[in-house]
């Protein structure tokens, strides 16, 4: 199944990260950003989040109990498909350093400990070009749970994998969940040869670290946003 | 009795196909063909023997049918979006319809399936084994239908029935013309080529839709009962 994944075959790279709840991938992401912004590379972030019509489907099926692991993960595919298709897509061949937060590997990660096949979701994903860098935030899954714990107790249902009839108790379920999705991302990492990155330090050791691995695989040059001729910013 | 029941793939998880024990009749065809006119008769026909009949086709899943259509309306999608849309919708009808009908032993009359799906995104330029993988959690039917008309006959048939020409049956989105009627045309020769091609793979029973109703009828009628007469 790895050979039925495309490389990046446009002008722009694709940066994924990826990680656990309460990984710190978010903040370091936004580091990034704004470090390639200010340095003034040509950027774009984008992130994981569901369109209306996926909202309103999944508010729906989870009303009246509908969603199985088959249809969630399709729905999320679709939703994927078009924010891969409007958004990535295009700005990579604009040639843009594309920084994604959470990338396929997520719907990966989350579909197969729900129960579908993995070989199904990888080829339903397969469309989508491999990161160019794909950072992995990882730390130990109790570290992660005691920050998302605290930090936000109120669970939603597919969040806190409910459907999963894990546990009763939505902080049970929880952990449940994130430990076998924390397995998952394991085997993900090295099938898909992610750069791991230990998360469980300063965030400034973490960034500059991450900055080091971004100038040292990719051109940056290459990526200085210049003026079209007439313009003025 | 019929070869065992299986999914084209790993299907859908924790399913045993064993409990499976109604029949899955699938009748293809363009729009214009005629199918929903035979679905009426062959389920009053299917009715008067004491069979219990369930119906499925696209665009009618709880789940995504509302946004479904919307998205349709403003054809804002991209294509690999619209189908994956699709292959939602069919899952659901897939696992809250037609498996628990099975299961209780109905005949379900699917007004088209995984094929049209498959054919419309080929044509639009998806490729065969990625669409296969999708479709890999399908049931493999007991029989497929595919009722074959002509692009010209279907075109007459619009026209006489004082129907306008459908935007998405006529292949506008892809582009090929301004003209709707060159597009309606172009649109559905390439959807039969398609078909065709399809019928290598999956072999469907193709029956000449071009005829009185009374005759399609009776020909669906012999192949059916090929399928649910127990000594088959």
């Amino acid at each position: 199944m790895q050979e039925k994944t495309i490389p990046n075959a446009t002008p722009g790279k694709l940066i994924a990260v990826e990680g656990l709840d309460g990984s710190g991938k978010s903040t370091q992401v936004y580091l990034l950003k704004r470090w390639l912004e200010l340095s003034g590379y040509k950027v774009f972030f984008t992130e994981w989040n569901s369109s209306d019509i996926v909202r309103s489907a999944t508010r729906r099926g989870k009303k009246q109990n509908l969603l199985t692991p088959t249809t969630f993960s399709l729905i999320h595919c679709t939703d994927f498909a078009d924010r891969y298709e409007r958004n990535i897509l295009p700005m990579l061949k604009a040639g843009f350093i594309v920084l994604a937060d959470r990338y396929k590997f997520t719907a990966l990660a989350r579909d197969t400990v729900r129960g579908c096949p993995q070989e199904w979701v990888e080829q339903l994903y397969s469309f989508a070009f491999q990161p160019d860098i794909t950072f992995y935030f990882s730390l130990p899954l109790r570290t992660a749970l005691d920050r998302i714990l605290v930090g936000r107790p109120a669970l939603k249902y597919h969040e806190a994998g409910m459907d999963l009839g894990l546990s009763p108790d939505p902080v049970e379920s929880f952990k449940i969940f994130q430990g076998r999705i924390h397995k998952t991302y394991e085997a993900l990492a090295r099938r898909h040869r992610f750069t791991r990155i230990n998360s469980d330090r300063p965030v400034e050791a973490i960034q500059e670290e991450v900055r080091a691995i971004l100038r040292d695989r990719i051109d940056l040059a290459q990526y200085k946003a210049t003026v079209p001729r007439g313009w003025r910013l | 009795m019929n070869q065992p029941r299986t999914f084209y793939g790993k299907g859908i998880p924790g399913v045993a196909t064993r409990d499976l024990k109604g029949k899955l009749i699938v009748l293809e065809g363009p729009d214009g063909s005629g199918r929903s006119t035979q679905i009426a008769l062959l389920t009053e026909w299917l009715e008067r023997r004491g069979h219990a009949v369930e119906h499925v086709g696209l665009k009618r899943s709880t789940l995504v049918a509302n946004e479904l259509a919307d998205a349709k309306q403003g054809n804002v999608l991209s294509p690999r979006t619209l189908s994956l849309f699709y292959a939602t919708d069919f899952a659901d009808q897939l696992e809250h319809r037609i498996l628990p009908a099975l299961r209780a032993g109905f005949i379900v009359l699917a007004d088209r399936y995984i094929y049209t799906l498959m054919a419309r995104d080929i044509v639009r330029g998806a490729d065969l084994p990625w669409l296969q993988s999708v479709y890999s959690i399908a049931l493999v039917p007991d029989l497929v239908m595919y009722l074959r008309v002509a692009p010209q006959k279907l075109m007459e048939r619009y026209i006489y029935r004082g129907r306008e020409l459908d935007y998405w049956e006529s292949g506008m989105d892809i582009g090929y013309n301004r003209s709707w009627y060159d597009s309606f045309i172009r649109y559905q020769s390439e959807l039969h080529r398609t078909f065709n091609r399809l019928q290598a793979v999956y072999g469907f029973v193709t029956v000449n839709g071009m005829r009185v109703p009374r005759a399609v009828t009776r020909d669906l009628q012999t192949h059916i009962e090929s399928v649910i007469s127990p000594n088959g």
